[in-house]
């Protein structure tokens, strides 16, 4: 007889495979880590940039803000990435992970890989911000430790397409891969891709930090990188979303108004992935108009059409299942009367809302490809991004963090107050952030600056009072953010180590990463995971009006806000 | 439920909502204006990207750069200790960065048009012209030309908007249009 590898948990019915459910753990806690150092740095990063704070030294800022980057964009995100891909597809469809102990070797490699990053990082020669652009040099280490922490990456998704190999094989579940598994599946082929691209430019770069190589093409490097740089933002979109999906359906029974429009724009990712990722090059010498303007766009921005699809079609299937539960009154009650104590919500809808109106919004724009002249390089850009993937992304990831803690650690969170506020404290600090760097970037404050006021400079220029005060304020919502970002590492770990455990079984050890007591798998082989149940017929009437009008009001800021810019671009020196 | 395998087994054969139709069709349009914009302000816009560019070394490019300033040195920026350079109005005018600083100071007449070079001589740079806001990137080995009519006149900084290393705050550069 086989073992019982199998719990399910008894409050939302999932089930939780031994081995899966360890290696979860062990890159969720992982990821945290580097979201508690990540996040302190930038919160020195951030006083550092308000002039009238400006706390650390210039080498100490500049190392400060390689370990910010690196350690929050490339290492919380990708260990947790791991986690959400044994999840979507070990738990989801009720199988067991293929080849496991590869799943730890994977997760010994990223923590190795990442170990030696940061230590590359003390040692002092290697701030050179995560892009390492050629050719500034950083320590041989530093380029090996990313190479071994890509591979045990790139191990995580091929055991992710091994156990849904397996699940097919297996008969674990019956019809097509549900909706959130398939999203997790774009973001592995996608991630795949991008690992490919890190190894193209990342080991020439290691070979020529050891001197074996006597040259790096500036701009091969920054082509190829940014392959990686900028699909790795593709994956964290599709995962991000693919949570989207999961929360509405896990606090909603949320299903999607259509598998078909949904699934197809997770396609669109793949397909119209930008290769060479050209929106990062357009200021740079040696590609042509052409190719800029064909490769940012695909001639019809299809990705971007698939993140405004799934924009309209999360809030939809949430208030389609609102409606259904009687919240039928005008445009938002279903809105109004969403469960917004909730940091599950909470945390998923506001991660959308910014995503959408303000990372999106500004991203396009910066990548239209003259409108990046006014952009390239500006506090801009940290700006766009913090909203993206500082809020979309990581936010996202706290919130589902809010329910794995009592479903997978079985631990019951600690805090209650804390943990209600938590999403809007980060969510508000990161906006006020965000909205001011973009500001000051539109004023022309450069980007990775230790000092805008050029006081150690031998000639003299002054930026506007209004860029100085907005970095000022910046500053404070950098502060509020660090302090919501420090409430939710606290929460989660508090919860594992001090939280009530849910079941007996659950121990110090099986918080981090061990198996709970052996008693706790009973189960063989869960049962077959069945199709959706069918809606109900008769509710045509149920319809996403007041999503409809959402979308609308966020096609009409894009638009205003995309020929504001086209207006500026239009005042500066003429060009060409 | 998204948790679920769809409830349909063919479910690429169901209708799509009308509301998700709806809005398909307007983000299409939407994104293809985004993308006809860019051809279009090739066409009618002043303000684009160069299209020019060369491969070059960096001795090269700061013998190119050391001409100029030789013929038309004006003055010299006493704290700087920088060569103030009038070039001829209409010609090809240089500007190397390098760690820390952007060389020489131009000097250029307003509404007058240069071709303006633009190379580094060691790590990537940005040049950054402030108060108006042009931003380019400037790697090592290529050399950028950018046709430029200043149409204001004053005082224009350079700032380094790329990473440079620890005197990366430093590097500032300046341009005077008469
Ligand atoms: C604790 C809250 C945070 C604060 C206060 C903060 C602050 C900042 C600031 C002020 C900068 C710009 C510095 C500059 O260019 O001079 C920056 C850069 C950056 N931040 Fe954050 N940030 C926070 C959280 C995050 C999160 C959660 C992410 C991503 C998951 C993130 C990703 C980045 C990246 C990738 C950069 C660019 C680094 C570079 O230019 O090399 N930050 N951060
Ligand atoms: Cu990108
Ligand atoms: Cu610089």
């Amino acid at each position: 007889m086989a073992a019982k590898m199998f719990r399910q948990c008894p409050d939302s019915g999932l089930f939780f495979h031994k081995s899966a459910e360890s290696l979860m753990k062990a890159h969720a806690v992982l990821g945290v880590v580097y979201l508690l150092v990540g996040g302190f740095l930038g919160l020195l990063v951030a006083l550092t940039r308000m002039p009238s704070l400006h706390l650390l030294s210039a080498e100490d800022f500049y190392l400060a803000l390689s370990i910010h980057g690196t350690a929050i964009l490339i290492f919380w995100i990708i260990f947790f990435e791991m986690a959400v891909l044994y999840f979507a597809a070990s738990t989801l469809l009720r199988c067991r992970p293929a080849t496991p102990a590869f799943g730890w070797l994977g997760f010994l490699l990223m923590v190795i890989g990442s170990t030696l990053v940061m230590v590359a990082f003390f040692r002092g020669n290697s701030s050179v911000m995560f892009t390492s652009y050629v050719p500034m040099p950083a320590e041989p280490i530093f380029y090996l430790g990313l190479i071994l922490f890509a591979v045990g990456a790139l191990i995580g998704c091929f055991i992710f397409l091994g156990t849904l190999v397996i699940a097919k094989q297996e008969k674990t579940y019956d019809g097509s891969v549900p909706l959130v598994t398939f999203g997790a599946l774009t973001a592995a082929i996608i991630a795949i891709f991008t690992i490919a691209s890190g190894a193209v430019i990342l080991i020439p770069t290691w070979l020529w930090s050891l001197g074996f190589i006597n040259h790096i093409d500036p701009l091969m490097y920054r082509t190829v990188w940014w392959a990686l740089g900028h699909s790795s933002q593709q994956i964290n979109v599709a995962a991000h979303v693919s949570i989207w999906y999961a929360i509405a359906a896990i606090l909603f029974g949320a299903r999607p108004m259509s598998e078909k429009v949904s699934r197809t724009a997770f396609l669109l990712y793949i397909l119209f992935l930008q290769l060479a990722s050209a929106h990062h090059i357009l200021a740079d010498p040696g590609v042509s108009s052409t190719w800029k303007v064909f490769n940012t766009s695909y001639a019809m921005y299809l990705a971007v059409l698939a993140s405004m699809v799934h924009g309209l079609t999360v809030p939809g299937c949430i208030e389609v299942a609102q409606r259904k539960k009687g919240f039928n009154n005008g445009l938002f009650e279903w809105l109004k009367k969403a469960p917004w104590a909730n940091p599950v919500f909470s945390g998923m809808f506001i991660a959308m809302i910014i995503f959408g109106f303000i990372g999106g919004i500004t991203g396009v724009v910066m990548g239209t490809e003259q409108i990046n002249l006014i952009i390239h390089n500006t506090i801009f850009v940290p700006g766009h991004f913090h909203a993206t993937v500082a809020v979309g992304t990581t936010l996202t990831f706290m919130a589902i963090t809010y329910f794995l803690i009592p479903v997978l650690f079985r631990r019951e969170l600690i805090w209650p107050t804390a943990c209600k506020w938590q999403p809007y404290i980060f969510g508000g600090g990161m906006l006020i952030l965000s909205l001011f760097l973009l500001g000051a970037g539109t004023l022309g404050v450069p980007r990775r600056h230790w000092d805008i006021n050029f006081s150690d400079a031998l000639l003299q220029f002054q930026f506007a009072g209004t860029a100085i005060t907005m970095l000022g304020i910046a500053g404070f919502g950098g502060f509020l953010a660090a302090v919501g970002g420090a409430l939710f590492c606290l929460i989660a770990v508090g919860s594992l180590v001090f939280g009530k455990r849910l079941d007996p079984g659950a121990s110090l050890f099986s918080s981090f990463g061990f198996p709970m007591a052996s008693s706790c798998y009973n189960v063989e082989r869960p049962g077959k995971l069945g199709l959706a149940p069918v809606e109900q017929t008769g509710d045509g009437g149920v319809q996403a009006k007041g999503t409809f009008v959402l979308a609308l009001v966020f096609l009409a800021s894009f638009v205003v806000y995309f020929f504001i810019n086209a207006k500026y671009l239009s005042s500066i020196w003429p060009m060409g | 439920m998204s948790i679920l395998p769809p409830s349909q087994k063919i479910w690429w054969k169901e209708p799509i909502h009308g509301i998700e139709m709806m809005w398909i069709i307007l983000a299409l349009i939407w994104c293809l204006v985004l993308f006809l914009w860019m051809p279009y302000w090739h066409v009618y816009g002043k303000q684009n990207l160069s299209n020019e560019s060369y491969k070059t070394s960096p001795e090269q490019f700061e013998a190119k750069a050391n001409t100029m300033a030789k013929a038309y040195t004006v003055r010299t920026d006493a704290k700087s200790n920088t060569p103030v350079v009038h070039p001829p109005a209409g010609s090809d005018v240089y500007m190397l960065g390098r760690l820390w600083q952007w060389w020489p100071i131009l000097e250029l007449e307003k509404n007058k048009t240069y071709r303006l070079h633009l190379s580094s001589l060691d790590w990537q740079h940005g040049f950054s012209l402030q108060p108006t806001n042009i931003n380019l990137q400037i790697l090592p080995g290529y050399e950028t030309v950018v046709t430029i009519t200043p149409d204001q006149s004053g005082e224009f900084a350079v700032v380094c908007n790329e990473y440079c290393g620890v005197g990366h705050h430093t590097m500032l550069g300046k341009i005077y249009v008469k």
